[in-house]
């Protein structure tokens, strides 16, 4: 369905020094140089796959995207997606994928998102009662009802971003770029939007290339994954291999009722921090289990919480440790 | 069937969306048609009876001219300039781009929303002008209404396209509006809007026949206030400054794309 072969973009930027000289030597003599977003990315994602785009911020995830999509054009290498090139943007080519990105919005702000509905509907020839039906169909395991007819800005950013997904959806795309769907959402609505994702390719068996700031986004819907890094493609196979590299462990952080000392907590994984009744501890993934019905067990618990360091984190620490 | 990529359903709910939209905005929309009030402003300065005689719009006819360039600039206003900037730089043109529908589609219909948005109040303001001036009052003919509405259509396509011109140079430069600023004084001065073009000497007459702007408000304000008018002349430069800058648009923004690089996004 994708396929990607030497892909790269340079970009041409300006470069300007900090001051009224700087700015009047800017004024005068531009001076520019050409940033490499990505280089060299080739892959092949097939029909129905689900793929998680993993990297720090602006290692080219975004770049690749609007690439793949036909936004941007690229400086090298060929791009097909559902047998057409994206940048030629053909009618037929736009109404088989979507882009969704994050907070970047096609909703009309002052509307309910019904009206747009009604624009995208008859923007993609879509037939009044099948609009509707896939209206209630999304709207439903989107868990949306009335917000559709609230206006934009009267919902919160959970119900814009479903609402959002469900306009760039409402075509039906067979491949969906999705840049950070579920950036800014509290859990449940991240919970919400990764377990509509999973229902949407099980139904339609769209393709699916993801990416987005939170592991469990990934973890949850991606068994394949691509690893960029500086525009360069380092990691392409399943998310296990990955997985165990970039996040070997998990954070538990607990609030206990009473202060411990260090040494009761020895065998319970790394001791990263103890002030008092907090304690952050680094566990081992196959552990983790065994180890919170321990820590359960054998300390009176206010609070538990387990989490994945940020992804940027684990990237940047896979890199400084040479270990891709 | 689409033509130019449109189709009685998709003008339909762009026009009914773009409408309801702009009814948003109302009070702001009223506040613009209440700013337009320049050429009431002129006529009190050219209202001296030498004036009129100078000009050649004797009794109520200069009355009725600055009337007509008021409703002309009303219908006609074009703002795509500015929008377009805006969903560039914050990104919004992003999914536009990857509709199977020309973006500038979605700009002509928000236009012709405020238009919609606008009539009630310009209609308002030329009640409240006529009773004012009720020796002004008259009602042209269905033909003349006809010709002028078309007249004023064509002018607002000219303005349209003039300006989505320097639009597309967004692609290029992030702040292309401000060419259309500096188009604003020419328009201003030969647009006939701070006077009728029988006002400039004959030299500068003859240079502005070749620019687009008298072809914006004067042409249709004079046909709508049945002057004595070259009809054929006049709808024949609208014609030819919509063929003109029609493919210019179409190139540029083709061109443009190529280049976009999702500013913002």
């Amino acid at each position: 369905m994708i396929q990607v072969e030497g892909l790269s973009k340079i970009y041409r930027v300006a470069e300007k020094q900090p001051g009224l000289a700087g700015t009047l030597r800017h004024f005068v003599r531009r001076r520019t140089r050409d940033v490499t977003a990505v280089q060299d990315v080739s892959f092949r994602i097939e029909p129905g796959e689900m793929v998680g785009f993993l990297g720090a911020n602006g290692a080219g995830k975004t770049t690749t995207l609007k690439m793949l999509c036909g936004l941007i054009h690229p400086s090298a290498g060929e791009v097909h997606v559902a047998g057409h090139r994206p940048q030629r943007r053909q009618a037929e080519f736009l109404r088989r994928i979507t882009l969704v990105m994050g907070q970047k919005q096609q909703l009309l702000w002052d509307l309910p998102p019904m009206d747009s509905l009604r624009v995208n509907a008859a923007v993609y020839g879509i037939p009044d009662g099948v609009a509707q039906r896939r209206i209630n169909e999304l709207a439903d395991l989107l868990e949306l009802g009335e917000e559709l007819t609230r206006p934009v800005r009267k919902l919160s950013l959970g119900q814009r971003m479903k609402a959002e997904l469900l306009a760039a959806l409402l075509h039906e795309p067979e491949v969906l770029f999705l840049d950070e769907p579920t950036l800014g959402l509290d859990v449940n609505a991240q919970a919400r939007v990764r377990q509509f994702l999973a229902q949407y390719n099980r139904r339609t068996g769209a393709t699916v290339l993801l990416t987005s700031h939170y592991m469990a986004d990934i973890t949850a819907l991606c068994p394949r994954v691509l690893l960029i890094h500086q525009g360069r493609l380092f990691h392409d196979g399943p998310l296990e291999v990955l997985a165990d590299q970039l996040a070997p462990e998990r954070e538990v952080r607990l609030e206990l009722e009473s202060p411990v000392e260090a040494d009761a907590l020895a065998g319970l994984g790394r001791l990263e921090q103890l002030e008092g009744c907090d304690v952050r501890l680094l566990v081992p993934r196959d552990q983790l289990t065994a180890v919170v019905a321990q820590l359960l067990d054998r300390f009176p618990v206010r609070d538990l919480d387990v989490t994945d360091p940020p992804i940027e984190e684990l990237i940047g620490g896979l890199f400084r440790q040479g270990r891709v | 069937m689409r033509v130019f990529g449109l189709n009685r359903r998709i003008i339909r709910v762009l026009l009914g969306s773009q409408y309801a939209h702009m009814l948003e905005y109302r009070a702001e929309i009223a506040l613009w048609a209440l700013s337009g009030v320049l050429p009431f402003i002129m006529l009190s300065v050219w209202s001296g009876s030498d004036a009129r005689s100078g000009l050649g719009l004797d009794g109520s006819a200069l009355d009725r001219y600055f009337l007509s360039a008021f409703l002309v600039r009303q219908f006609s206003v074009v703002w795509v300039v500015y929008a377009f900037e805006e969903d560039a730089l914050l990104g919004r043109l992003s999914p536009y781009l990857l509709q199977p529908l020309h973006p500038l589609w979605r700009y002509v219909a928000a236009h012709l929303g405020e238009q919609l948005t606008r009539l009630p109040f310009a209609a308002l303001i030329a009640a409240v002008f006529f009773a004012v001036q009720p020796q002004a009052f008259w009602v042209p003919s269905l033909g003349g209404f006809l010709l002028a509405w078309l007249a004023t259509w064509m002018a607002f396509a000219i303005a349209f396209l003039f300006q989505s011109l320097i639009a597309a140079l967004c692609f290029w430069s992030e702040k292309a509006s401000a060419l259309e600023r500096l188009q604003f004084i020419p328009f201003l001065f030969l647009s006939g809007l701070l006077a009728p073009l029988t006002a400039f000497p004959p030299a500068v007459r003859a240079v502005a026949q070749w620019t687009p702007f008298p072809y914006l408000i004067d042409f249709p304000a004079r046909v709508l206030a049945g002057q004595p008018v070259d009809l054929l002349a006049g709808f024949g430069a609208q014609l030819a400054w919509i063929v003109l800058l029609l493919p210019l648009v179409l190139l540029l923004w083709r061109a443009g794309v190529r280049r976009y690089s999702a500013m913002g996004a």
